[in-house]
């Protein structure tokens, strides 16, 4: 598979450059099925990454009204009907591991569908190199442009300023966007238009113009090569059966010229359908040969496929000559056996299963998750006062959670030792017995609350004692358990 | 390693000359953009010198031209948090002191600076929750040598106690024993007394009529008929179950024959009268205040 190497040409004498000068690469255009789909899964991409914090969603009043917003001032991330609080981060522990679990049966399903059509550095790359297209034409035009870049004209010049222009518009929305996902995004953009806009948001748009310019302006497949640890997970976790980018060698070699294969099939020679035009070459964004088999630069894209069927569709012969396949395969047709593709196997019903148990643990989670909570902090010095009459007091730092977007009315029980009163500093409330305390929509409130028990004969050291809140209203309780300690 | 750069049919690579058990390496450089960030990072280095304080020196260390200083940084932050501290004090000392409990937004700020205040200064003696020792009283309980409500705390705080003052608490125990008022087992006699006062065990044979005769006599012009003590004096109530120096009959007879006179600074000239206000607040929160 590896070129002839002349000898000659290699400098033994001494160790060669420090590094491997960069491979240009000028993807030609391409139509076809993945092409399509890349389009679609494109539009689809960036139409949700754009729109999506103009998206709105009734909280009620008071409330922010964006659909998706971090409200990192107020410790908020809204999403839809969900809010989540800082102490809940953990719900994003659970949807990175289902990330990643779909990644891997993504991976074991069909190679790296990640990298070569959801991927942001390949969403962006790919709408780069469109506007490229656009601007300085195919793949030969562009080669022949950089050949002559010593002698730049007017209209060459402009060409350049304005594709640099049209990336840097692209990039600097990407950045745009990001930023509105962390404010309310029609506010924010007036503010944007009218530079009255906190520095903290030109600075983050700066970033992220910057960012997607380099990345998918100038570093591309270099990103893909040698930055992202993916390439190299999914060699791991790949297997046998895993349908990949395949160049279907068993169909495709002995590869001839188109001419000489005709003549040699006309005299019943055996001969591939590989016509060696190299157009799967062409298209690819990251400049390999697909015919060398599975490697770490292939993307898995699809373009390949593309490009091969259009020319075997011209040249008359079957298409697929490049596809989604296995090696299990490409041996069972040599052999002269049918293919088989094993979608459901241990591995794919294992990460199925993870997938389901993860996502049903999460939404039950989700869905048992306390609006009221109360958590409990007692008093380490003093542990426990000594009042006049002999009583004995425990103080207690009381913080309540009120996560329901409307104020609501709580009573306080306590249930420890025997006859103990409970005082709240602050509130005289008509019930003393049972102190009721207003808490504030989507806050937490601390109290300070004292319990205090009579004088008694032989008191215990410790005994627990039970904290409930109530809702009046809605009827929701919490509790928290604590211990009365006498001295 | 020049002359043992080897030529790798396999891979068509050169190798780096290294070899381990017959193992190559092959000779696999980094991509240009990843060499050059590599010298720009040492190029960054190097304008980091110039700019931050970096070398150190004999005595001292390179400034930087910036003189950039982390020291500088924490007194310019500080001043902030004096700024944003004294616009919410402002509200807190235009506040009525009996309004401030009622307000949770103004209670909480109270609350929080009054404990910020109480570690710095009252710790030492009352100790970091206010649970006092021997001889400091303990702020948590309902036991007030010089009144309990706001108003006297708030006092007592701003002027102290015998603390030299002109507004300060004054009054002294007398020394029983040493002024030689009252003979040693006079003084063990009304201890036993005192004891009883609040329900506690007395010594055999000790003369209830004689104690409370003594108690009369030399007592309860201080802390009264009932020996409820007198919070314009200091006088502590002698039937409740809190002591400041202790209960048992030795520590009584110390405190009669020596006297008590526990000293508070006043705190008026040294805090601002906001804070002063926050620390009574917070005390009075504690869980005894009246």
């Amino acid at each position: 598979m590896n070129k002839p190497v002349n000898l000659t040409e290699l400098r033994l004498e001494d160790d060669g450059p420090l590094y491997v000068a960069q491979k240009k690469v000028f993807p030609q255009s391409v139509s076809g099925t993945f092409r399509r789909i890349k389009w679609g899964l494109m539009a689809f991409c960036l139409g949700v990454y754009y729109l999506l914090p103009f998206v709105r969603w009734n909280r009620g009043l008071g409330a922010p009204d964006q659909a998706v917003l971090v409200d990192l001032p107020n410790s908020r991330f809204y999403f839809f009907f969900i809010e989540l609080w800082p102490q809940e981060v953990y719900y994003f522990t659970g949807l990175l591991i289902l990330a990643a679990i779909t990644l891997f049966l993504m991976n074991s399903l069909g190679g790296r569908i990640w990298c070569g059509y959801l991927c942001p550095q390949t969403v962006w790359t790919d709408l780069f190199y469109a506007v490229e297209r656009l601007i300085e034409g195919d793949r030969r035009e562009r080669m022949r442009k950089d050949a002559a870049r010593g002698t730049m004209k007017l209209q060459r010049f402009s060409e350049i300023l304005l594709k640099h222009s049209i990336w840097l518009m692209i990039a600097w929305w990407t950045g745009g966007a990001w930023v509105l996902y962390f404010n309310d995004a029609p506010t924010l953009v007036k503010q944007l238009v009218t530079f009255q806009a906190p520095m903290l948001a030109y600075v983050w748009i700066a970033i992220l113009t910057a960012t997607t310019y380099l990345l998918a302006g100038f570093m591309r497949e270099q990103v893909c090569v040698y930055m992202c640890p993916w390439p190299r997970i999914q060699a791991a976790l790949t297997d046998e059966w895993a349908l990949n980018v395949t160049y279907k060698y068993d169909r495709g070699e002995k590869r001839t010229s188109l001419k000489k294969a005709n003549e040699l099939r006309a005299l019943g020679e055996p001969v591939g359908d590989c016509i060696d035009c190299y157009q799967c070459v062409a298209v690819c964004p990251t400049g390999i040969d697909i015919r060398n088999g599975a490697q770490l630069d292939c993307i898995q894209c699809g373009l390949c496929i593309d490009a091969c069927d259009t020319v075997m569709t011209k040249i008359g012969r079957e298409t697929r000559l490049i596809g989604y396949d296995n090696d299990i395969n490409i041996h069972r047709r040599q052999a002269g056996k049918p293919p088989v593709y094993r979608i459901v196997r241990p591995r794919t019903v294992v990460y199925v299963a993870m997938i389901a148990g993860v996502g049903a643990f999460m939404l039950y989670a989700l869905l048992t998750r306390t609006l009221l909570d109360v958590n409990v902090l007692h008093d380490r010095n003093p542990v426990a006062v000594k009042l006049s009459d002999g009583s004995i007091r425990n103080a207690y730092t009381v913080r309540l959670l009120n996560k329901r977007g409307f104020d609501r009315v709580i009573a306080i029980d306590i249930d420890g030792p025997a006859n103990a009163t409970v005082h709240v500093v602050g509130v005289d409330s008509v019930t003393p017995e049972r102190p009721m305390i207003v808490l504030g929509r989507d806050r937490t409130t601390e109290l300070r609350l004292l319990v205090t028990a009579p004088a008694a004969d032989n008191p215990e050291k410790s005994v627990p004692v039970h904290f409930r809140i109530t809702d009046i209203g809605l009827g929701e309780v919490a509790s928290a358990t604590d211990n009365f300690v006498t001295p | 390693m020049t002359e043992h750069s080897d030529f790798d049919k396999v891979s068509g690579k050169t190798t780096t000359g290294h070899e381990w058990d017959g193992i190559k390496e092959l000779n696999t450089p980094l991509p240009r953009w990843w060499v050059i960030t590599f010298y720009l990072t040492i190029v960054w280095a190097v304008g980091y010198w110039v700019v931050y304080p970096a070398w150190p020196l004999l005595w001292s260390h390179t400034t930087g031209v910036l003189n950039y200083s982390s020291r500088a940084d924490v007194a310019v932050e500080l001043a902030n948090l004096e700024k944003i501290r004294g616009a919410k004090m402002v509200a807190l000392g235009a506040a009525p002191l009996a309004e401030i409990e009622k307000d949770p937004a103004l209670l909480a700020l109270a609350r929080a600076r009054g404990r910020t205040v109480f570690g710095d200064n009252c710790a030492p003696c009352h100790g970091s929750g206010g649970a006092g020792a021997k001889g400091y009283p303990n702020l948590n309980d309902d036991e007030w040598l010089w009144g309990g409500s706001l108003d006297q705390i708030m006092q007592t705080i701003q002027f102290g106690v015998r603390s030299g003052h002109a507004k300060a608490h004054e009054s002294a125990m007398l020394a029983f024993g040493k002024e030689g008022v009252l003979k040693r087992d006079q003084i063990i006699t009304v201890a036993n007394y005192v004891r009883s006062l609040s329900g506690l065990p007395t010594s055999p044979g000790y003369d209830k009529s004689a104690g409370a005769k003594i108690f009369a006599d030399n007592c309860t012009s201080c802390h009264g008929d009932n020996a409820k003590g007198n919070q314009e004096l200091g006088a502590p109530d002698l039937t409740d179950k809190i002591w400041l120096y202790g209960s048992d009959e030795a520590t009584l007879v110390e405190t009669i024959s020596n006297g008590r006179a526990g000293v508070m600074p006043a705190w008026v000239g040294r805090l601002d009268p906001s804070t002063i206000k926050a620390l009574a607040v917070y005390v009075h929160s504690l869980g005894g205040g009246k």
